[in-house]
Formats: C-alpha cells, structure tokens, sequence
C-alpha cells in the first residue's frame, strides 16, 4: 500500500508540473507576448527549480524519511501554486508594468509564480526513491520503476492539458483541479500510509 | 476490392501531386525564421509569399507584377471596408505586416497619416522590403513586437489611432491572445470616439461562433463582410455599427481613391451585414478560455 502511495504521489508530482508548466505560457501571454523567448524563459524557470529541488529532495531524505512527509510535500507545492490564481493579474500588471524588455519580464513572472512550486515538486522524486530502496541492489531498479511513473505522469499531464482541459476549462479551474488533486492525494496518502505504518516491520 | 480501391486512391493523390508540380510557380526565395518558413514565389503575374511551401491556401501575401496597385486577395479589399465607416484616418496602426500590402495601399491614400505596422517577426519585414517593395520611414512605422504586448503598453500610454487593422492571423496557426475579449477590450481602448476596427478573421470552422460572441461582447453590434464562406471581416466602432446611408456617403466619395485597388463600392456595399449569423450561445473567449487552434482545427 505504501509503495502505491509513492508512486501515485511520484506520477501525479509530474502531471503537476507538466501542466502548470503548459498553463503558465497562457498565463503569461497577455502580457509578454507568445513569442519563442517566453516559451524559453518559462522552461528555464522550470528546469532550474526541478534542479534546485532534486538537490533539496535528496538533502532532506536523509533525515527520518516518512511517508507523511513525502504527502505533505506533494500538498506544499499544490499550496505554493495557489497565489498564481489569487494574485495572478496583479503580480503581471507590476511586473510589465516595471520590466520593459518581455524577455525579463516573462522570465521575472515565471519565476515569481512557478520556482518554489516547482521546487518542491523536484523534491518529491529522490525523496521517493529514499523510501523505495530496501537495498544498494534493487536501487537502480527502484530508481527506474520511480521515473518511470514520474515521466508517465508528465506525459499524461502535457497530453491531456494541451489536448482537452483547455477545451473545457478555464485556465484558474484547471489550476484549481489540479491543487485539489494535489491536496486530496496527499490526505489520503498521510492517513492511509500511516495506518499501516504502525504495525509495519 | 479493397486493394483495387486503395490503389486507385493512391494513383489519384499521385495525380494531383503531380499537377500541383506542374503549374508554373518558380521559388524566388525562401527564408527560414524563428517562428516559419517563409517562402517567396511567382505564378503567372503574381508574386507570393507563403509560409508554407506549396500549400495555397497559406499565401499571405500576393502582389501583381503587372498592376503593383491592384490588390489581388479578396479579403484586403473587404479590409479597405473600414473606410466607409471612417474615410479620413490620420492614425493607423496595423497590426500584422505580410507583404505590406495593406499599409501601402493606405500610405498612398493618405500621405498625412502615421501609420504604425506590429509585425512579430524580423524576417516578414526582411522579406516585405526585398520582395515587395515595402520601405519603412517616416509615414510607415514598423515595430518588431508581440502584438499583445504592444496593444498594453500603447493602451498605458494613452495612444490612440482612428484606424486598427487586425490581420495577425493565417490559416494554419492562430495566435490564441490575439483572439480574446481581453484583448479585443486593449484594441477597443486605443480607438479614437469615431476610430474603426477592422478584423481579418475566420469562417470556416466553429470557431466562426466563439469568434463573433467574442467580438459582439466588446463591441455589440458590428459589420461582418463574408464572401463565399472564405473570407470574413469584422468591422467594428466604439458606438456600435452607424447607420447605413452614412456609409453609402462615405463609399460614394471613396470611389475614385480606391478605383486603383480593383474594386468599387458595387462589389464591397452588398457584403455590409449586421445579421448574427452565428450560435449565439458560443462560449465566449476570454485570457481564460482560449482554445482557437482546437476549435479551429478539430471540429
């Protein structure tokens, strides 16, 4: 049950990305424009934060690594996300508004918006690998069945953002629904996980 | 009976291909930019330019080598229409450059106004000088910018124009925050009180009814010139559509001034309608909601 709970948390942390990452070229376009730069300041942000949470994530695996904690990981980054749609035009307004060149403007914005979730979403992948490995052995084997569903997750992520949610939904309820996962995975995930973790080996 | 008939569809695409090989077009040029391909050819007396490369239903531009003036795309004389609701532009801005076709025409026409051009990309306006005679200067004011971000910082700076022409769209690709309320509300905001906007848009696909609920939202009611379910422009003021004998006046002392371009107010008058023609529960499109590529293309 545990080691569902990792994966599931590892598969939907790159659904997350993925489609925050596509929503956040449209949430930038009205005012930076739709050009290739934006597009390459967004995916700068992104792999930068996922690099800086790799790091993190792994720091902190060492220190008493728990189920609960990789949720309420899963749960911080869906939160962190939650002042694009709060704050969302005003923080854009500022910042076009400050910075002349969209270049920097949409690379400001991204990264006011999208690196500490991101981050936090980085964080989740060497942490699950952390609570996986029972032995130096089956690590590689770990390893690769955990990128395996993170990258699945990110598949389906971009596929059905870019393909269907954003014929049906706006782009606030789709960031919505994708906090909600979030945080619903992650209840789940510290009750249930940790249920079984009392009699556990 | 399978096999037989596959193969007589495989010998008639081969066919058509070769016949799309056999008329006369000759490759000038190509260029490769960051957003395309662009590609430069002539046919008979015209001379095009395509972004893609043998597909005509990409030309963008295309002008006659024989008769430079005359305008050889139905739907920029159907742009010209504008000039009945406002026969007297001294600020234009256009968004959008193509061959330059539009902005030279109007240059002509008006040698007083200032005319702004907002063309993305570097190597459209590259080509438009080497190809098509278009030169930049003090009436022609080409900037090298994302629409979008243009129509807010000109809106913040308090810019007006009496003209806007929006023709940022081809049929393959549809920059999505060019076709949102948002956005329509930034061009509506840079409209001098009797400014008139004028829209190159769709009419092929659904998109056709999320397209004018959008632009009726704005602007209520507005002028849509459709020909032949191919060409549709939108003609659009902040008071709504004006009443029609303004615009016959305005049409009849356009008449010599637009002869040269090869068409007249007999052909351009009858295409005026205010008719909804569309669902008129379309979903608006909006920052928020703004698939037109998907609409467009899927169904």
């Amino acid at each position: 049950m545990q080691r569902i709970f990792i994966f599931l948390i590892a598969g939907w942390s790159g659904f997350f990305v993925m489609a925050i990452e596509l929503l956040s070229g449209r949430i930038l376009a009205p005012n930076f424009g739709n050009s290739i730069y934006v597009w390459g300041g967004v995916i700068t942000v992104f792999m930068l934060a996922l690099s800086v949470g790799y790091l993190l994530g792994g720091r902190l695996s060492l220190r008493d690594p728990s189920l609960r904690r990789l949720a309420l990981l899963l749960m911080l980054g869906a939160a962190t996300t939650i002042p694009v749609i709060l704050l969302g035009d005003a923080v854009l307004d500022a910042v076009f508004d400050r910075v002349g060149d969209p270049r920097y403007g949409s690379l400001l914005a991204a990264t006011l918006f999208f690196f500490i979730p991101t981050a936090i979403a980085g964080m989740v992948s060497p942490y699950a690998v952390r609570l996986l490995v029972r032995d130096p052995q089956s690590s590689g084997h770990c390893a690769g069945l955990l990128y395996f569903f993170s990258t699945f997750g990110s598949a389906a992520g971009t596929i059905l953002t870019s393909f269907y949610l954003v014929l049906y939904f706006e782009i606030h309820q789709i960031l919505a629904g994708l906090i909600g996962v979030s945080l619903i995975l992650g209840s789940l995930a510290t009750v249930l996980g940790n249920r079984e973790n009392a009699p556990g080996p | 009976m399978r096999p037989v008939h596959s193969l007589k569809t495989l010998f008639a695409l081969f066919a058509s291909l070769m016949a799309t090989h056999s008329t006369a077009s000759n490759v000038i040029h190509t260029e490769k930019s960051l957003y395309r391909n662009i590609v430069i050819y002539e046919e008979g007396d015209q001379r095009c330019m395509s972004f893609s490369q043998r597909d005509q239903s990409a030309r963008q531009t295309c002008k006659s080598l024989d008769d430079p003036n005359q305008f050889v795309f139905t739907y920029t004389k159907m742009m010209m229409g504008a000039l009945y609701l406002n026969p007297d532009p001294r600020n234009v801005l256009i968004v959008g450059l193509g061959g330059g076709v539009l902005p030279m025409a109007l240059a002509k026409m008006y040698p007083d106004a200032a005319i702004d051009i907002v063309e993305i990309d570097p190597a459209v306006v590259k080509v438009a000088k080497q190809f098509f005679g278009f030169e930049s200067g003090q009436q022609l004011h080409v900037i090298e910018e994302d629409g979008r971000v243009f129509a807010k910082r000109a809106g913040k700076a308090g810019q007006r124009y009496d003209l806007i022409m929006l023709d940022a769209f081809d049929h393959q690709y549809i920059p999505e925050h060019l076709l949102t309320q948002e956005f329509l509300l930034e061009i509506k905001k840079l409209l001098t009180a009797d400014g008139v906007l004028a829209a190159n848009t769709f009419s092929t696909s659904r998109l056709y009814d999320h397209e004018s609920t959008t632009y009726q939202s704005v602007f209520g009611e507005f002028y849509n010139l459709r020909v032949q379910y191919k060409n549709r422009i939108v003609l659009a003021r902040l008071d709504g559509a004006p009443a029609r004998d303004a615009i016959d006046r305005n049409a009849a002392a356009l008449e010599e001034k637009l002869k040269p371009l090869g068409f007249g107010r007999d052909w351009l008058l009858p295409l005026f309608s205010t008719k909804p023609d569309w669902k008129a529960d379309a979903r608006i499109l909006t920052d928020q909601y703004s698939p037109s590529n998907l609409l467009n293309s899927v169904f």
